[in-house]
This record gives C-alpha cells, sequence and structure tokens, in this order.
C-alpha cells in the first residue's frame, strides 16, 4: 500500500509487526535499504520493543480509545507512532495527532493507518500528522488533488501555519514535495 | 476629511448590517468548498464513492436523503441574512424547489425537493451571496445560534453576533472535530434573559461583562433533548474571552476522545457528562486546558475587535416625536396595536423596536415561507431594517431595527401578504418539525396537528386571553420540534400503525430551563385537539390573575390538567 508525504507516495522504510509475529533482532530486517531496522509495535509489545538492543528504530501502534499518555516516558525513544481509522467516521485519532505533538511535544513520524478518507487527508495533517498509509485501493491522485483543495484554514492548528489578514484565519502553507 | 478621501469612503460599499461581511479570501474559501463538493458528487455518480462514504461527505455540505427527495439545509450562521442573500434563496426555491424554504429551530433554511445534481450549482448559488451549506448537519460542530435580537435588545448585555462569528469561524472544518461521536450544537446569548435555549444545548454560552468591562461567558454543557432530555450542567461561570477557543478545544476534545461511539443514541456529549458527572467531565476538561499549548489557541482583543469590524452598524437616528407617532397610530388602529404588543421586542435605542414577523399564519405550516413571502421580506427589510433579516429558533423572522413611526407602515404592508399574523409568543405560535410529511424518521405527522391547533386558536383575542403558551411538536424521539421544552409538549408515537400523540406538560426553554413531563397514555389525533382545548380551559379557570400557563401548572401540579385531558364522559 502506498505511504503518503506532502501529497507525494514516498518509500515506507517500515515494518510492522503484528501482536503475534516474532520481533525481527535489530538489524535484521530482509530488504531494509539503511542500516538498522524500523519497526512498528503494538502498544501491548512496547516494552518488548524497547528491550531491543539499541542501534533500531522503533515505532508503536495506537488503538484509537488507547491513553496517549501512557507512551509519555517512552517517547523519547520512538521515532513514529501511528494511529489508526478503524473507519473514517471514528476521529478519535485527530485528537491523538493534537496530543502527541501538544501535551507531548513529539518531533517524529505521526503515521495514520486505517481506512481515513482522503477529504480528511488536510484535517490529518493540521492536527499533526506526517504520513499515511493509504487503504487498499485508494488512489493516491485523488489524495493529491485533497492535499491541495484548500488554500485557508480558519482556525489554529498544529501546523506553523501564518496568519491570513485578520481573524482567525491561517494561509494553508504547503511543505515542499 | 479631504474631498479625495470623502470619495473614496463613498464608493466604498457599506458593510451588511447583521452579519459579517465576506471578503476576497473568504470568498476564496467557499469557492474552494463547492469545487471540493461538486468532486464529491461527480465521484458518488461515477461509483468512485459508495453511498456509505458519501454520506458524511453530503451530510457536512446539509444534504439528506429524506423521504421523497433530497433536501438541503442552508446555514444562516446565528440566524443573520441580508436582504440580498434572502432573494437568492428566494430564487433557489423557485428555480430548483416547489417554490417555498421552511426556516427551522436552529436558524437555518431547508429545500425539501431537491436533485443531487443540481446541488453543486445550488451551492455555487449560494457562495455567490456569501452563503454555503457547511456543517448544517453530520457529526460535526453544527450551525451556532443567538439570539434573534442580538445587537439590538433593550436587556442585551454583550452582542453574541461577534463570538458566533468567531465560533462560526473557528468551527468551520475543524481539523480535530470534524468526526466527533455525534452532532455538536453551540448557542450564545449576550442577554441574561435566555432567548437561545442555552441550557438545552450540547455547550450554551452566555456573555456578559466581567471586571473592566471585558467579555467573559458562563458555561453550560450536555443539554439537550432527543431521547434522552437533559438541563444541561452549568459548568462555569466567567470564561474569560480570551480563553473562549482553547477552553472549547478542551471541552470538544474531551467529548471527541471519550464520548461513546457504540450506540449512536448514547453517543452525544450529555450522555458523557452523565457518565462522568459534571465533576468528572470538568476535570477532564480542566486536565485538558492545562496541558494544551494555551498561546496557540488564545483569542486576543485584536482578532474579536478586526471581527466586529466586519460588521455594519446601521444608523439608528429617529426623529423626534417617534414614540409618539407610534402610539397615535396604535391608538387609531386595534389591529394594528394588538400586533404592536404581541410582535415587537424592546429596542436598546429610542425611537427603534424590533419587529417579529409570525410565520405561522392561522391553520399555516410553522415555518414555511414561498419563494414570493421572502423576496417581499427583503424588499421590507429594504425599506424599513437596513437590509437585514434575522430568523429565529421560533421559526419566525425579525426586522432588527424599525424606526417606531414606520412600524404603522411595515404592519399594513406585511399584512398586504398575508404576514401579519399577531401571535408571536402565544398559543398560535407553534414550533413543529417536519415530521411525517417529509422526514424519514417522524412516527407520525406533526404539521397536520400544528395547522389543526392553529385554526382552533385563530381567534386573537383569545390567543392574548390565553397569554403566554408555547405548543411545541415532534414526530418522534428525536425531538427537532422541541416538544420536551414546551410549556404544552406534543410527541408523535406510532401505535402498530396508527399515529398517536403523547402530550408533556411544563418544559421550557428559558432561564427557569425544564423537560415537561408525559401527562398520560397518548391519544389518537383526533381526539388531541381537543383534549388541548380542555386542558388551555383548565388553566383559565384555575389560573391566578396574570399567571402563566406554565406557572398555573408548576403551582397546581399535574393531576387537574390530567383530568381535564382524560376525565371525559
Amino acid at each position: 500500500m502506498p505511504l503518503l508525504e506532502n501529497g507525494q507516495v514516498v518509500e515506507d522504510p517500515w515494518t510492522m509487526v503484528g501482536p503475534d509475529d516474532p520481533l525481527p533482532p535489530t538489524g535484521a530486517v530482509p530488504g531494509d535499504a539503511v542500516p538498522g531496522d524500523a519497526v512498528i509495535v503494538p502498544l501491548s509489545r512496547l516494552e518488548e520493543g524497547l528491550a531491543r538492543p539499541p542501534g533500531g528504530k522503533l515505532g508503536v501502534a495506537l488503538a484509537p480509545d488507547d491513553e496517549i499518555a501512557v507512551l509519555r516516558t517512552a517517547l523519547p525513544r520512538l521515532a513514529l507512532v501511528a494511529v489508526t481509522f478503524p473507519t473514517f467516521r471514528d476521529g478519535r485519532a485527530f485528537s491523538q495527532c493534537r496530543a502527541l505533538r501538544e501535551h507531548l511535544d513529539f518531533p517524529g513520524e505521526i503515521r495514520v493507518t486505517g481506512r481515513p478518507l482522503p477529504d480528511q487527508y488536510e484535517f490529518l495533517l493540521r492536527c499533526g500528522a506526517s504520513t499515511v498509509l493509504l487503504p487498499e485501493g485508494d488512489d493516491p491522485a485523488t489524495w493529491a488533488r485533497a492535499h491541495a483543495r484548500f488554500t485557508t484554514a480558519y482556525q489554529p492548528a498544529v501546523r506553523d501555519e501564518r496568519a491570513e489578514g485578520f481573524g482567525l484565519r491561517r494561509l494553508l502553507g504547503r511543505l515542499p514535495a | 476629511m479631504s474631498a479625495e478621501a470623502e470619495t473614496l469612503a463613498d464608493a466604498a460599499p457599506a458593510l451588511p448590517v447583521g452579519h459579517y461581511a465576506y471578503d476576497q479570501v473568504d470568498r476564496a474559501f467557499l469557492h474552494d468548498r463547492v469545487e471540493q463538493f461538486r468532486d464529491q458528487v461527480a465521484r458518488r455518480i461515477s461509483g468512485a464513492l459508495s453511498e456509505d462514504e458519501f454520506k458524511p461527505l453530503r451530510l457536512m455540505n446539509g444534504l439528506y436523503l429524506q423521504l421523497h427527495a433530497y433536501m438541503l439545509r442552508i446555514a444562516i450562521p446565528y440566524g443573520m441574512l441580508d436582504s440580498r442573500q434572502m432573494r437568492e434563496l428566494a430564487h433557489i426555491a423557485r428555480t430548483y424547489d416547489r417554490d417555498y424554504g421552511h426556516f427551522t429551530t436552529r436558524q437555518n433554511l431547508q429545500f425539501n425537493w431537491i436533485r443531487l445534481e443540481d446541488t453543486p450549482d445550488i451551492l455555487a448559488r449560494l457562495a455567490s451571496v456569501d452563503m454555503h451549506a457547511i456543517q448544517t448537519s453530520g457529526n460535526c460542530i453544527r450551525n451556532v445560534t443567538c439570539d434573534q435580537f442580538a445587537g439590538a435588545a433593550a436587556d442585551e448585555l454583550v452582542d453574541p453576533r461577534v463570538h458566533a462569528e468567531i465560533l462560526r469561524q473557528w468551527s468551520t472544518l475543524h481539523p480535530e472535530f470534524s468526526f466527533l461521536p455525534r452532532k455538536f450544537k453551540i448557542a450564545v446569548s449576550g442577554s441574561p434573559h435566555d432567548r437561545v435555549a442555552a441550557r438545552f444545548h450540547d455547550i450554551g454560552l452566555v456573555a456578559k461583562p466581567g471586571h473592566g468591562g471585558k467579555v467573559v461567558f458562563d458555561v453550560f454543557v450536555g443539554g439537550g433533548m432527543g431521547r434522552t432530555p437533559l438541563v444541561g450542567v452549568h459548568l462555569r461561570d466567567n470564561l474569560p474571552e480570551e480563553d473562549l477557543l482553547a477552553y472549547l478545544e478542551a471541552m470538544v476534545r474531551v467529548y471527541n476522545e471519550y464520548g461513546r461511539r457504540d450506540n449512536i443514541y448514547k453517543a452525544r456529549i450529555k450522555i458523557l457528562v452523565q457518565a462522568l458527572g459534571a465533576e468528572g467531565y470538568r476535570a477532564r476538561v480542566d486536565a485538558e486546558f492545562a496541558a494544551m499549548d494555551r498561546a496557540r489557541y488564545r483569542l486576543p482583543p485584536e482578532t474579536v475587535a478586526a471581527i466586529r469590524a466586519r460588521f455594519g452598524t446601521p444608523d439608528l437616528a429617529a426623529p423626534a416625536g417617534a414614540a409618539e407617532s407610534l402610539a397615535a397610530a396604535r391608538a387609531a388602529d386595534r389591529a394594528f396595536d394588538r400586533w404592536a404588543r404581541t410582535n415587537t421586542h424592546p429596542h436598546r435605542h429610542p425611537g427603534y423596536v424590533s419587529a417579529v414577523i409570525s410565520l405561522k399564519p392561522d391553520g399555516g405550516i410553522p415555518g414555511d415561507a414561498t419563494a414570493a413571502q421572502m423576496d417581499r421580506i427583503a424588499d421590507l427589510a429594504d425599506r424599513f431594517s437596513f437590509g437585514e433579516i434575522r430568523i429565529t429558533h421560533m421559526q419566525n423572522i425579525v426586522l432588527g431595527h424599525v424606526r417606531q413611526d414606520q412600524l404603522h407602515a411595515l404592519w399594513q404592508d406585511l399584512r398586504a401578504v398575508g404576514l401579519a399574523t399577531a401571535n408571536i409568543g402565544l398559543i398560535g405560535d407553534i414550533i413543529a418539525c417536519p415530521g411525517l410529511d417529509y422526514c424519514s424518521l417522524a412516527n407520525a405527522r406533526s404539521i397536520p396537528i400544528a395547522q389543526k391547533l392553529s385554526a382552533r386558536f385563530a381567534s386573537p383575542e383569545l390567543q392574548e386571553t390565553i397569554g403566554d403558551l408555547q405548543i411545541k411538536i415532534s414526530g418522534c424521539i428525536n425531538a427537532c420540534g422541541h416538544h420536551h421544552a414546551g410549556h404544552i409538549g406534543i410527541l408523535g408515537v406510532d401505535k402498530k400503525g396508527e399515529e398517536f400523540f403523547q402530550l408533556t406538560l411544563g418544559g421550557s426553554a428559558g432561564n427557569d430551563a425544564a423537560v415537561g413531563q408525559i401527562l398520560g397514555p397518548a391519544l389518537p389525533e383526533d381526539a388531541t385537539v381537543d383534549a388541548i382545548a380542555r386542558l388551555v380551559d383548565a388553566y383559565l379557570v384555575h389560573r391566578n390573575t396574570g399567571e402563566r400557563f406554565l406557572d398555573t401548572y408548576r403551582r397546581l401540579g399535574a393531576a387537574l390538567f390530567k383530568d381535564a385531558v382524560y376525565a371525559v364522559a
């Protein structure tokens, strides 16, 4: 499934590890382009992930009802947090993104998984998400269009958007591709 | 001012009175939104979007699929319109609908007979007059409502339109709060007399001057009607204006994170507030408020001032003797005198008054207006009220600033087009949802009951004798007709395929907000109107001098009224 960053398809160096998959040893992810591995573990296996020898990058995948605060101590050692939309209707991941950026000042990658809609792309970015793993069958072009749709927004968000004119308005600055 | 500057000032178009004036940035935003929806409709028609995926997208543009056709709900932010916008609504009614529209309890307008293919064009037409249908539906923050007499009422402490506009902007395509567990409704009052039903909203805000005259807000949360009618919890007092957005972000964020999503009937914030308790909810909001980046969400006074500056202000000059002129006209014309007594509201400025146009003609459908009536109201607004029009949550229309010496002329013109019914606040001023005639959720028809009651109590003398009495009718337990808050509430229920009506008494949406109590077994349709007539008779017999129906009910209890309704030989 394509990974989208700033409206563009990018290569995905990360490996998702399921709840029952064996955890690969550091530096042992096959086909990894960069030295050292990058694995995303479910929250239930966070301790296990953190206990691996140093050298690889670690990410954690949250469920919508997981509390962000549980990551407080581990967060400095994480390079990625994945949030998920079980359906596009379930907007809890928006608040999780915001909490990661605002409460815990997480500087790393926030990856969106599950089944978001392209029409939610701008919202995701403005709440602090960085990448989206596109749902099966989605056309990246539709997402790219959604990304470029709006030039302004009406409220403060996590991104450092410039004020536009007066009032609450913000200019949606596009990061270079 | 130099001659050149004076010419420039003259050339600059005046800002519309009543609502915030759009500029090119606002218009570009609306254009983007229309094009987004055009693309969504095209994706739906091509099959790229399933109906399941399209549904929330169309709902966020106010497009419902109802019993017979698509229904389009158009946003009228905080109920404020101008004549140009009203004429465009009339045009849409004529061109794309069946020549009429329906004003709703959310201060919006609904068209009932819309084709999906036409909606992008209708939205483009709306955008051409700075209007839209954004967030009139869906699980997001809905159209913010406010006092229909805002900026005009004699009892007002703070003009709530500016904050309602700030909340409109803040909530428009809010990135975090566009996929909430359920719909979310906010009302703002700037008067100590609650005319916005603040305690029946997800969030109700009551603005008032605090220390040094700075605006502060009393905050209510978790009120609402529907299946679980609840009066909102008083969350806090004296919220500083600068923290308004930050605090609301915290309130809604807690709801987004913890509101139930497993059962749509338990997904409203009122259920969360009940589950956590007021203290529990408040503690979570306070924790969120403390943890968030407050500087980012601060609402500085300069921003408020900049938005306030986008509201046109009426030139409230009235000739000396305007009040005397009105008094003379009232003395000379009894019908006008009655209308002036029931259908006006005191204005903050001498020589002015706010006039209410009843959309509840005797035997009519509450809230409906034809295209011709909309055009006529637009003309009258231009002539008598700076082109400004307000929609009330009681489904009526207000001209906010009418010179007292011109009120008689306004009334004569209204009478000529059948819009001078003198029943505001009286038994004929009925709220009714569209019911089974239009709505796919309804169990019973609300409109015929409303029409029969309105015809039954058509006599203006009788209505004035009865006095302040609010009847509110819902066709199902979702309570769009606010029956829980009616002094007399009527709820349509389905009993084995037949329409029955359950009566509730004692509800109120004001400062004394209360949920009405069920009186007894539901009645068949043909018995309901008679039962209400007996109930009103019982009140007239037992009331103390000057006592409202609601107060008589509260003093005497249900038994007397129960007897009147059910003890029929």
